[in-house]
């Protein structure tokens, strides 16, 4: 409705002094406020019409039901598949939690007899401190042996190596599973099509609208977790993976050919080991959305620290939820820096030895052998060495809740004051806006955006993803969230953007910053959410702080990032024309630094929705909540639907923002 | 060394870039076809039209400035580039002609690259570099490694065997590269750009180096190049590319003293020709009493200039056996130092 106004009124529109290319859009604003405020005669542009609503739930929920019951592959029906696949991770991820936490068992539940204990703590420990020190040297050694020592003196242990056996099996499949599908989208062009959209998708579904039908497929417990883990790991390793093959040079390609490598010698001995740097940092970020992934999919039956966490959240235990989330940032940082090292270390391998006995070819293996029998003998003796004695475990819990208690009973007025002051003065008349929004205004407007942005294809995606949420009957929540994550996302942008050019500035500030923003990124999303609840009790101004606390990493570094990589000639050029330093960065710096600014914009909101989703469990009332509620009640449907419109609108903004920072470039001459 | 047979043939080679490129060949006279009819087809001509023979056991360089097709012809060469038409006969067997299977047995076993930006894998020592191409093929270690380490010693990088290639400066990463290429004993030796991406120093010990190589091996070498120096000193003949085509091929001395077209003369103004022309070229019978010192007869005019001190009015010139074929002239020297 906005496009014959539009059109007309711009041809005449050019004498009146404002730039041509802000006219359509205050013609589309003025369509859309016209529409909004004089529209209440069209109903249905506000509501939208329940008997148009299309029932995809329904229908997503039937289709699981025959896809569980009925569907059949001519040898094997499709329950066959998912119990096989389940049976394929159950084996691995039973060894490893024998291994590591109960021991291996004979019988089954409690008249089980042990046959063998765990690896005791001890082990493991002295294991993981070698590992760190083949990896990175005394010091990595230290940090990893006081992360494990942290697990063990804070009695998490149990429930921490519950959960790193099945981040141990998990790894390796999403690791491999993402390489693989990488190097097919790497050689068929048309399997890379078909891929990049499911990609997308799958980045910008919130986790626990999949977790439903997981839950359906391969039922509730550890193996599910897994899967889950799995599908939520894997399409950042496929997307470095075809990237870095991608970047292995011409020259390299033409010489596997050139000595007459077959195909498969030319993937494996050439192609991969040559990406092998980069492919690294997949295997980095494989673990750490793993571990992200700890306390999400202890909902649907992962044991160990997630569950540790979400239980004490539940039950508001403040002190007992921090020690887990705690311990889970410790695992984190940990396999985080053992990683990266390890990719750092791949760079500069050292050559095989030429010796031949066994424990000078592999001392570090031979030495680890030894500490775990040795270690496994005297915990025989001494029951201490083989689990840490609960007479020496710390517990904080009940400092913390102290803590708490104490700001509470102290600062409760001062607290409660600001919480309410933002809520009623912010979050509520913003709230009351954003619904009282008609949908079919807004879902034009956002075409609108698009055809400006980037043409006629990107309005029409735009378009018919927002028709789309409306559609399904989810518009008022949809609007809930936007308005949660808009809020959150401005807030961020309003505290990251300064420190970003304040730290861009300063080498020291910014290394400070730099260590805090990836110390942040390290923490799973889940531990953002306690301090804000002890503060703030549960509800939305507890979510903003959240999502804020979350998102501002990427407002951080873009900026930072966008501001460092201005051209120093340029910075040269304005200082001899005699521009103070506010000149400098007002009319040159931050001008030229725009695309990279608004693509960290673009990873804020992407950041904001996926940390908001978590937020339903501070009693949000946004599509976050629709799919955990979806989720509570198994309905698998309702759960992907509302899950779908998160990825909607994450879409929506993400093709936005990107098309908008491309023509800024390209206005700007950067590319 | 004219008599010999040609090891490869390259027979009305073209390779088009574009839709439609093999209709466009086939429907018309190729020899005939301008680079407007390109553009007007919306194609782009890589390599167009091009007629050479590379003898057993010469040098054959193909010089051109980027952009000229150059390294387009050396991959059809080697059919990593598939030309859009033409033939490219390898002791007498067209190489269009071959099957996967054939290709993969002659890249084995018969040709050899080394490549401008060495592309050494980076996960494996030098040693395992090079024994690469033999640990494709299925050689059993021991015996990779040993045809490896001769290489290796070859090259002059003894003792390096054990490092990994990070660990080495450009030149003795090329020299890893070239013990590569040879480590399958390859008859055709491919060498696209090889010292491109060098320091000019270490550009001239690598261009020594590559001779003293060619003389106890003498391989039949494809050697492309954009610097044409480089071209003269290394050649035994050079054509040169231009926009996809071959604009000339002859020997150093033939390019330098005629140059084929104004674009080829643009190159060759400033090469002294004392450098190009060759001893056996301005010699003269022998008369009267023998020369007391002489040079080779492939010598340049340059080389022999400092033979010419005081006392000495002449200087014989000898074949590879040592017999005399004739002699140089101070006057003739001087003369050729003088044209610049």
């Amino acid at each position: 409705m906005t496009a014959p106004a539009n059109s007309s009124v711009e041809a005449a529109a050019g004498p009146i002094g404002l730039p041509r290319g802000l006219i359509p859009w205050i013609v589309a604003a003025g369509a859309f406020i016209v529409l909004w405020r004089f529209g209440g005669a069209y109903d249905w542009a506000f509501e939208y019409p329940s008997a148009a609503i299309i029932p995809a739930g329904r229908w997503i929920g039937d289709f699981m039901k025959w896809l569980v019951n009925e569907a059949h592959f001519g040898l094997f029906s499709f329950k066959d598949l998912t119990r096989f696949i389940a049976a394929l991770i159950d084996l691995p991820y039973r060894c490893a939690l024998s291994l590591l936490a109960t021991g291996f068992l004979k019988g089954q539940g409690s008249g089980a007899v042990q046959i063998l204990p765990p690896l005791s703590w001890v082990a493991v420990t002295a294991t993981i401190g070698l590992i760190g020190f083949h990896a990175g040297g005394r010091r990595l050694a230290t940090l990893v042996v006081l992360c494990f020592g942290f697990l063990a003196a804070f009695g998490q242990w149990q429930s921490a190596m519950a959960t790193l056996a099945s981040i141990l099996v998990a790894v390796p499949i999403g690791v491999i599973g993402g390489l693989l599908l990488g190097i097919a989208a790497y050689r068929w062009h048309w399997f890379e099509r078909a891929l990049t959209p499911v990609l997308d998708l799958m980045q910008t579904i919130p986790v626990f609208a999949y977790l439903v039908p997981i839950l359906f497929l391969f039922g509730f417990g550890p193996t599910a977790a897994v899967v889950a883990t799995v599908i939520y790991a894997m399409p950042p390793m496929t997307r470095i993976a075809t990237l870095a093959l991608r970047a292995v040079p011409s020259d390299t390609l033409d010489l596997g050919r050139m000595i007459g490598c077959t195909r498969r010698q030319m993937t494996w001995r050439v192609l991969v080991p040559s990406a092998k740097d980069s492919l690294m940092v997949g295997v980095n970020q494989v673990i750490m959305l793993s571990l992200n992934m700890v306390i999400i999919a202890s909902m649907i039956g992962a044991g160990g620290l997630g569950f540790d966490v979400l239980a004490a959240l539940r039950r508001l235990d403040i002190g007992a939820g921090l020690e887990a989330g705690l311990a889970i940032v410790a695992l984190a940082i940990a396999l985080d820096r053992l990683s990266q090292a390890s990719a750092a270390r791949a760079g500069t391998m050292t050559p095989p030895a030429v010796s031949t006995s066994l424990p000078a070819r592999h001392p570090y293996i031979v030495a680890a052998l030894v500490m775990i029998v040795l270690a496994g003998v005297a915990g025989l003796a001494m029951p201490a060495l083989q689990t840490y004695p609960p007479a020496l475990q710390l517990s904080t819990g009940s400092f913390w809740s102290n803590v708490v208690g104490w700001i509470n009973v102290n600062y409760f007025d001062t607290l409660e004051a600001a919480k309410n002051a933002v809520l009623l003065n912010i979050l509520v008349p913003l709230k009351r806006l954003l619904l009282g929004l008609p949908w079919a205004g807004v879902t034009a407007l956002l075409a609108f955006a698009g055809y400006r942005l980037g043409g006629l294809r990107l309005a029409m995606l735009t378009g018919a993803l927002a028709f789309l949420i409306a559609a399904t009957g989810q518009w008022e929540k949809a609007m809930i969230t936007v308005y949660l994550c808009g809020i959150s996302v401005v807030l961020a942008c309003l505290i990251g953007v300064p420190i970003g050019i304040a730290a861009a500035q300063r080498d020291r500030l910014w290394n400070w910053v730099q260590v805090i923003i990836d110390t942040l990124q390290t923490l799973p999303s889940f531990v953002y959410l306690m301090p804000a609840v002890m503060l703030f009790r549960v509800g939305d101004f507890t979510a903003m702080i959240a999502v804020v606390a979350y998102a501002i990493s990427p407002a951080i570094r873009y900026t930072v990032h966008g501001l460092r990589k201005v051209d120093p000639r340029l910075i040269e050029a304005g200082t001899a024309m005699g521009c103070t330093q506010w000149q400098l960065l007002t009319r040159i710096k931050i001008k030229l630094a725009l695309p990279e600014i608004m693509l960290g914009l673009n990873q804020t909101i992407m950041f904001a929705l996926s940390m908001l989703v978590i937020t339903a469990l501070v009693g949000t009332r946004d599509l976050g909540q629709e799919v955990y509620i979806a989720l509570t009640k198994a309905d698998t449907g309702r759960g992907l639907v509302a899950g779908l419109a998160v990825a909607f609108i994450a879409i929506i903004a993400d093709r936005l923002i990107s098309a908008g920072a491309a023509r800024t470039k390209a206005r700007l001459g950067l590319e | 060394m004219n008599d010999s047979q040609p090891k490869l043939v390259c027979r009305n080679v073209w390779k088009l870039f574009g839709s439609g490129a093999r209709d466009f060949l086939r429907a018309r006279e190729p020899a005939s076809v301008t680079g407007d009819d390109l553009v007007k087809a919306g194609l782009v001509g890589a390599v167009r039209n091009v007629n050479l023979e590379v003898r057993d056991g010469e040098i054959f360089v193909i010089m051109g400035l980027s952009g000229s097709g150059k390294s387009t012809l050396v991959r059809c060469l080697s059919r990593l580039v598939e030309p859009t038409s033409g033939e490219i006969l390898f002791n007498g067997e067209n190489l269009l002609a071959a099957d996967e299977a054939r290709m993969i047995e002659i890249r084995r076993h018969q040709m050899g690259m080394v490549f401008q930006q060495f592309a050494l894998l980076p996960h494996l020592t030098v040693l395992a570099n090079v024994a690469f191409p033999l640990e494709v093929q299925g050689v059993k270690r021991q015996k990779r490694e040993q045809l490896a380490r001769r290489m290796v010693e070859l090259v002059g990088l003894s003792g390096k065997e054990g490092v990994f290639p990070r660990e080495l400066s450009g030149g003795q990463q090329q020299r890893v590269g070239i013990a590569r290429s040879l480590a399958v004993e390859p008859e055709l030796w491919f060498l696209d750009e090889p010292f491109s991406a060098l320091d000019p120093l270490i550009r001239r010990e690598m261009q020594d180096e590559f001779i003293r190589l060619q003389s106890v091996l003498n391989k039949t070498i494809v050697f492309i190049t954009h610097d044409f120096d480089e071209a003269i000193r290394l050649a035994d003949r050079i054509a040169i590319m231009k926009d996809g085509a071959v604009v000339q091929i002859g020997t150093p001395e033939d390019i330098v003293l005629a140059p084929a077209t104004d674009y080829v003369a643009e190159f060759t103004r400033n090469v002294p020709k004392a450098k190009v022309i060759k001893a056996q070229s301005i010699m003269k019978p022998v008369q009267g009493a023998q020369p007391k010192t002489s040079v080779p007869a492939r010598a340049t005019v340059s080389e022999a200039v400092a033979l010419f001190d005081g006392s000495n009015e002449c200087v014989g010139v000898i074949d590879e056996a040592g017999n005399m074929l004739g002699q140089l002239l101070r006057t003739d020297v001087v003369d050729v130092l003088m044209r610049g």
